[in-house]
């Protein structure tokens, strides 16, 4: 039977992954995937808590859902900008994109 | 039974987790990404969330993967991780600092107590979520649906074509909006 | 879900209609064709009537006890009140001082002014809200509509980088978030502001809170979390930048106040220290990194970094005296930076945005009205009587005084006296003689009212301020 803590370290591990791919990654495209591995570990973190610290109220999973509705938005207008971004300045790079100064 | 279940989703999560961080092809991150969200979903399922769990595979895997995947092949002639021009952290830099915020989460959920009883049965099912939805978090909910018509309006007025005239990038063809992601083998 | 529900959210269902609105109507008038050929102003018509909609359901509901609807998640209080004046004002004077620039250089007017409205919206449930889901929806909704108006330039290559970048760094901050609601719930069991209070001091809980902080001090643009103000500012088209920089502030305290000050007093021994240091090092390095600017937009950008250190004076210290001098200076900052910019706006060197300094010379001689709604907003900015960034600086530094921060105090009004060497250096290149040949100052009646009142509200809020000090000395009387 899994405790909570160890969901709480699966998810520690996940967030830690998301933003070693932030900080490190070039490519907008996998940045934004980054973005998704840690939103996701959140929600791991929101569902456990719901179970094993606030089995009263259904807070966590309702949050889970909304997060999941975040994403869903966040990979629509951030895919656009990439798109957006490679047709007028012909890199999906982060790094070169300087027209002005980072 | 469900301790080897979490076990091998647990790991599988992670190891698709590294695939995200290290593939160099973005279509093997997103296929990764796939993979952490498939196994996070059973995860889902032993936390009495199955609703969560067929939002996770319905939304995030069927729809919002398809949309990278979609994207990459659209930017297929240059989305590789090419060699780095030397902006951003170092790997060794960034690895470093990570595992110490990893570290201090870790030392945070060690130190972490169940501090309530076992939920009722019947924890968790659709019904609950449900009426949780369209009773206490109403307000939320109306605000998600606003969230999205903003992500609607985004999306297309970054996304659409402009008229060729005065734009100063040479005009690129535009693959067909339509069977994107059954196109892109 | 009760017709008293509904009517709590008055101004902010009437402000999403109008956002529907507009974006039918610039339909209607597009048709089958690629871009938006409703050159006219109906959907500045459109937005402005939603934004007097909502200040009159504002205005006609009584000011009184607070309200809590829709089972707890929203609250209609003094300070949903204010904030949600200074919100529509950030959207009024938007809204006005925008249409000769959207026609100017092609924007589509009708997302601009749906996306506008919706984010005005996402700043006031971010105000009203007493759970951490509406907090985070009121954010995002706050957020995302900033990021695509930044992109909207469609043919400005800066415009796009400006969007990518607020866009990957805003999800990032966003990210934290999320994280931080999920620590917090952990250790309190609850996702409900007003029984955070009673939550054990566990590490969780300040792990949490962190989070939280990274999130709206992202928005917010504090030290260290301001890294995309500059290049976000300075690429985005000006009247989304105008916009940006003033809403964001908005919902991000409004935020802040709900959570340090009303939610969590408990922390705020740990927290106010922490929260001081943020600001101390905000207004250092935001005042210092202005005075090297010599592009206008960079330089609002940097003193948009400064005064969210001033305006984190106000929730470091904490209590009703911090709360009211937060407030205050939120709806000053709206007038006062909208002037400012509104001012550029009407600027225009050889088809592009003028936003160098050198740009204003001799603005007295051709637009002497403009030039001297400028040099009052510098002033202002600069917080020197007897304009309302006086008054509103006043009232934060004896807040802090008030807590015994005399640190902050003496920090805050140190770097003022630097800030006042950038702010007259705009000022007067504006009121110099001589003029940059180049540029071109467009006269609007639309842009001219907006910059009027924005005018209007400096000098009032700095002369006679009695009026709106007691509207938000009242909005704190229930924190103790």
């Amino acid at each position: 039977m899994p405790a909570l803590t160890h969901y709480l370290v699966l998810s520690a591990l996940l967030f830690c992954l998301g933003l070693f791919a932030v900080v490190t990654r070039r490519n907008g495209v996998a940045i934004l995937m980054g973005i998704e591995l840690m939103l996701n570990a959140a929600n791991v973190n929101l569902v456990a808590f719901n179970k094993f610290a606030a089995p009263g109220a259904m807070q966590g999973q309702v949050f889970a859902l909304i997060v999941i509705t975040l994403a869903a938005c966040e990979a629509a207008v951030g895919l656009a900008l990439v798109l957006a971004a490679y047709r007028s300045l012909e890199t999906v790079y982060v790094d070169e994109i300087n027209v002005m100064k980072w | 039974m469900e301790a080897v279940l979490f076990g091998i989703t647990a790991v599988l999560a992670l190891a698709g987790g590294v695939g995200v961080v290290a593939a160099r092809q973005p279509v093997h991150s997103a296929l990764a990404l796939l993979l952490v969200l498939l196994s996070l979903a059973v995860d889902y399922l032993l936390l009495a969330a199955q609703f969560i769990a067929a939002l996770q595979v319905i939304v995030y895997a069927g729809a919002i993967v398809v949309l990278f995947v979609f994207i990459i092949m659209l930017l297929h002639t240059r989305s590789g991780e090419g060699p780095r021009a030397g902006a951003g952290l170092p790997r060794a830099g960034a690895g470093v600092l990570c595992g110490l915020f990893g570290l201090a989460l870790l030392a945070l959920a060690a130190g972490v107590r169940e501090t309530a009883p076992p939920p009722a049965p019947g924890f968790g099912t659709i019904q609950d979520v449900g009426r949780a939805l369209f009773g206490r978090y109403l307000l939320p909910f109306e605000a998600a649906s606003a969230l999205l018509l903003i992500g609607m309006v985004g999306a297309v007025a970054l996304g659409k074509r402009l008229r060729p005239a005065g734009d100063p990038s040479p005009g690129r063809p535009q693959a067909p909006p339509a069977g994107g992601p059954a196109r892109a083998r | 879900m009760t017709w008293a529900d509904l009517s709590l959210i008055a101004p902010e269902l009437a402000l999403a209609a109008a956002a529907c609105a507009a974006l039918l109507q610039d339909a209607w008038a597009t048709g089958p064709a690629l871009e938006s050929r409703s050159r006219g102003p109906a959907a500045a018509w459109i937005a402005l009537g939603g934004v007097c909609a909502a200040l009159l359901l504002l205005g006609v509901r009584p000011a009184g006890a607070a309200q809590v609807g829709f089972a707890g998640m929203y609250v209609r209080d003094g300070i949903t009140r204010v904030v949600d004046l200074a919100a529509l004002a950030a959207a009024g004077l938007g809204v006005m001082l925008s249409p000769p620039y959207l026609e100017r250089f092609r924007l589509p007017a009708g997302e601009y002014h749906a996306l506008l409205l919706l984010s005005t919206a996402g700043a006031m449930l971010m105000g009203a809200s007493r759970n951490l889901v509406l907090l985070f929806l009121g954010l995002e909704m706050l957020s995302f509509p900033l990021y695509v108006l930044a992109a909207l330039a469609r043919r400005s290559r800066r415009s796009q980088e400006a969007g990518l970048k607020y866009l990957l760094l805003g999800a990032f901050a966003t990210a934290f978030f999320v994280y931080g609601v999920a620590l917090v719930y952990g250790a309190s069991g609850t996702a409900d502001l007003s029984r955070l209070g009673r939550a054990p001091d566990v590490p969780l809980l300040h792990a949490g809170v962190a989070f939280l902080v990274i999130g709206l001090g992202f928005e917010a643009a504090l030290v260290p979390f301001h890294a995309w103000a500059p290049d976000v500012y300075e690429g985005a088209p000006m009247p989304a930048t105008a916009f940006m920089s003033v809403i964001a502030k908005v919902g991000a305290f409004a935020g802040l106040l709900r959570l340090f000050p009303q939610a969590l007093p408990q922390l705020a021994p740990a927290w106010g220290q922490m929260l001081a240091a943020i600001a101390v090092a905000t207004m250092i390095l935001g005042n210092l990194a202005a005075l090297a600017q010599s592009n206008v937009k960079r330089l609002l950008a940097y003193s948009g970094v400064a005064h969210a250190g001033y305006i984190l004076i106000g929730i470091a210290s904490g209590g009703p005296a911090g709360s009211s001098a937060v407030l205050y200076y939120l709806l000053v900052y709206v007038a006062m930076n909208l002037g400012a910019f509104g001012v550029l706006l009407l600027l225009e060197r050889r088809g592009e945005e003028a936003d160098r300094v050198e740009d204003l010379a001799g603005l007295l001689g051709r637009a002497p009205w403009a030039a001297v709604v400028l040099a009052a907003c510098m002033v202002s900015l600069a917080g020197l009587p007897p304009t309302a960034g006086f008054i509103a600086k006043l009232y934060l530094f004896r807040a802090a005084l008030q807590d015994h921060r005399v640190a902050l105090a003496l920090v805050g009004a140190l770097t003022s006296v630097v800030s006042v060497y950038y702010y007259l250096r705009v000022a007067s290149v504006a009121l110099s003689a001589g003029a940059a040949d180049a540029v071109a100052v467009r006269h609007s009646r639309f842009a001219g009212v907006g910059l009027a009142l924005a005018a209007a509200g400096v000098l009032w809020l700095g002369i006679v301020p009695g009026a709106i000090t007691a509207l938000v000395q009242q909005a704190v009387q229930a924190l103790r």
